[in-house]
């Protein structure tokens, strides 16, 4: 067994919440360069130099890329030879976004869902576990901002409607959303397992390289061909008019249950934000 | 951005007038925040018959809740949020005399139509831009809903802040003339 004190993975998330906001990806980065050399519209070209403009300033300044900061969702694989000590793990994590969004200046965006009152320290996480072989600990953290989680589905399709109806159905799902989800997105498919394994995978679809390709030859093929018809609905930037709607479409599958064909469609800005450590 | 309009506020019927969509402008003077919890709270004032935290006459509401400023600067992140959740609201706001908005995507007809009747501008400001959109802001300062945190109305005093027209006043639309400009059949 290695011994870990839970105290490392509060410091590693607080840290990771902070360097997510304010450091963007460099693939995402790279994507929208080279969106701006694709974009054809006048005004589409502004808001990509914008957008670039401001990564750079936010990585310049170490300021928050969006005031969204999100809420602080965790990704961590534990090893199933860590003994972890000093505390309980779901507290620490917890703690590590407390003290993340606080210290980062991030904005606290969790509040009560009726009265609106904020919670004030952006917990409780949303914390994805998973125990896998080893004795590392790989985390990951995932600010999600509200904009572009609001524009997401679960849909349960019929058996019959297949692969062809997963594809209208996230052709329509993107085509209704406009600028609301602050384009270029990404799109991230779930489909399969059960109603909350297919969120759970669209989610996951997020994390990947903005333009790696699923290993499976058919579905990089689906993720190619939505991708193409998204950046010809004319939407672009903002919504307001151009060719780069999407900077990319991921696709997860997993087997499902024999009556359902379950279907995530979620959505992220342009300001995809994740960064990862291992302890 | 070589072609701009700039606008200094508050807003007369003459400015809004001028503004077509499409139009990259760039405001200067005072402009009022609110979102979600304040527009609610605004609303919920009138129906008491109360006044609002600030006349709205003439001014400009940006749809944004703010990051903490870090010390030495007067805002942190600030960009625009997400429009149409003030729906049920900005046409209160906008029979009032309320001449702007800024904030991202789409609005509904409801609000378009008030747009028009009442001669107030919809103006897109780029979402996720907040830490370049927070320079041109040189003071921020609470003035009212000090607990709604994020969400309370602050009075910000902007210098050339970049929006573009979305809906003027005779009811032209930036994302559906875009869509319609862009769409590959």
């Amino acid at each position: 067994m290695r011994k870990v004190n839970v105290a490392q993975v509060t410091e590693t998330i607080k840290n990771l919440c902070i360097d997510a906001n304010y450091n963007l990806p460099q693939d995402v980065y790279d994507a929208l360069k080279a969106g701006l050399e694709k974009e054809e519209s006048p005004v589409g070209r502004s808001v990509l130099q914008q957008i670039i403009e401001n990564a750079d300033i936010a990585r310049r300044e170490q300021v928050p890329i969006c005031q969204d900061c999100g809420l602080g969702v965790v990704f961590i694989e534990v090893g199933q030879e860590v003994y972890f000590e000093g505390g309980y793990i779901w507290d620490a994590i917890h703690e590590g976004v407390r003290q993340g969004y606080k210290e980062g200046y991030l904005r606290k965006s969790t509040c009560h869902p009726f009265t609106r009152a904020n919670v004030g320290d952006n917990t409780p996480a949303i914390i994805h576990y998973k125990v896998v072989p080893g004795d590392k600990i790989h985390i990951t953290v995932a600010p999600k901002g509200g904009g572009s989680e609001n524009m997401s589905r679960v849909m349960m399709l019929k058996p019959a409607d297949g692969l062809e109806g997963v594809k209208e159905y996230v052709y329509k799902r993107v085509t209704e959303c406009g600028g609301n989800p602050c384009p270029p997105i990404t799109v991230g498919i779930g489909v399969g397992g059960t109603y909350e394994r297919s969120a759970f995978l669209a989610k996951k679809a997020l994390l990947r390289p903005i333009g790696s390709k699923n290993p499976d030859p058919e579905l990089a093929a689906v993720e190619e061909e939505l991708l193409e018809r998204i950046n010809k609905i004319g939407s672009g930037p903002m919504g307001w008019g151009g060719r780069v709607t999407a900077l990319a479409v991921h696709f997860e599958m997993e087997p499902c249950h024999i009556a359902s064909l379950p279907v995530a469609v979620n959505i992220n800005c342009h300001a995809a934000r994740h960064k990862s450590a291992t302890i | 951005m070589s072609d701009y309009i700039k606008v200094t506020t508050p807003l007369t019927d003459e400015v809004v007038e001028k503004l077509k969509i499409g139009d990259t402008v760039l405001i200067t003077g005072v402009i009022y925040t609110g979102r979600d919890a304040a527009h609610k709270r605004m609303v919920e004032a009138l129906d008491r018959g109360e006044d609002l935290p600030f006349d709205v006459k003439g001014q400009i509401i940006y749809f944004v809740g703010p990051s903490p400023a870090k010390p030495g600067n007067p805002i942190g992140s600030a960009g625009p949020t997400t429009s149409y959740r003030m729906d049920p609201y900005s046409p209160r706001l906008i029979a009032l005399g309320l001449k702007g908005m800024i904030g991202k995507g789409g609005r509904a007809k409801e609000v378009i139509d008030a747009c028009v009747k009442h001669k107030c501008v919809y103006f897109g400001a780029v979402g996720g831009a907040g830490a370049l959109l927070a320079k041109r802001v040189k003071k921020a300062e609470v003035i009212a809903y000090d607990d709604l945190g994020p969400e309370a109305v602050r009075r910000l005093e902007v210098e050339d802040f970049p929006v573009i027209v979305v809906n003027d006043v005779r009811g032209n639309d930036l994302e559906k003339e875009g869509v319609k400009q862009y769409a590959i059949k």
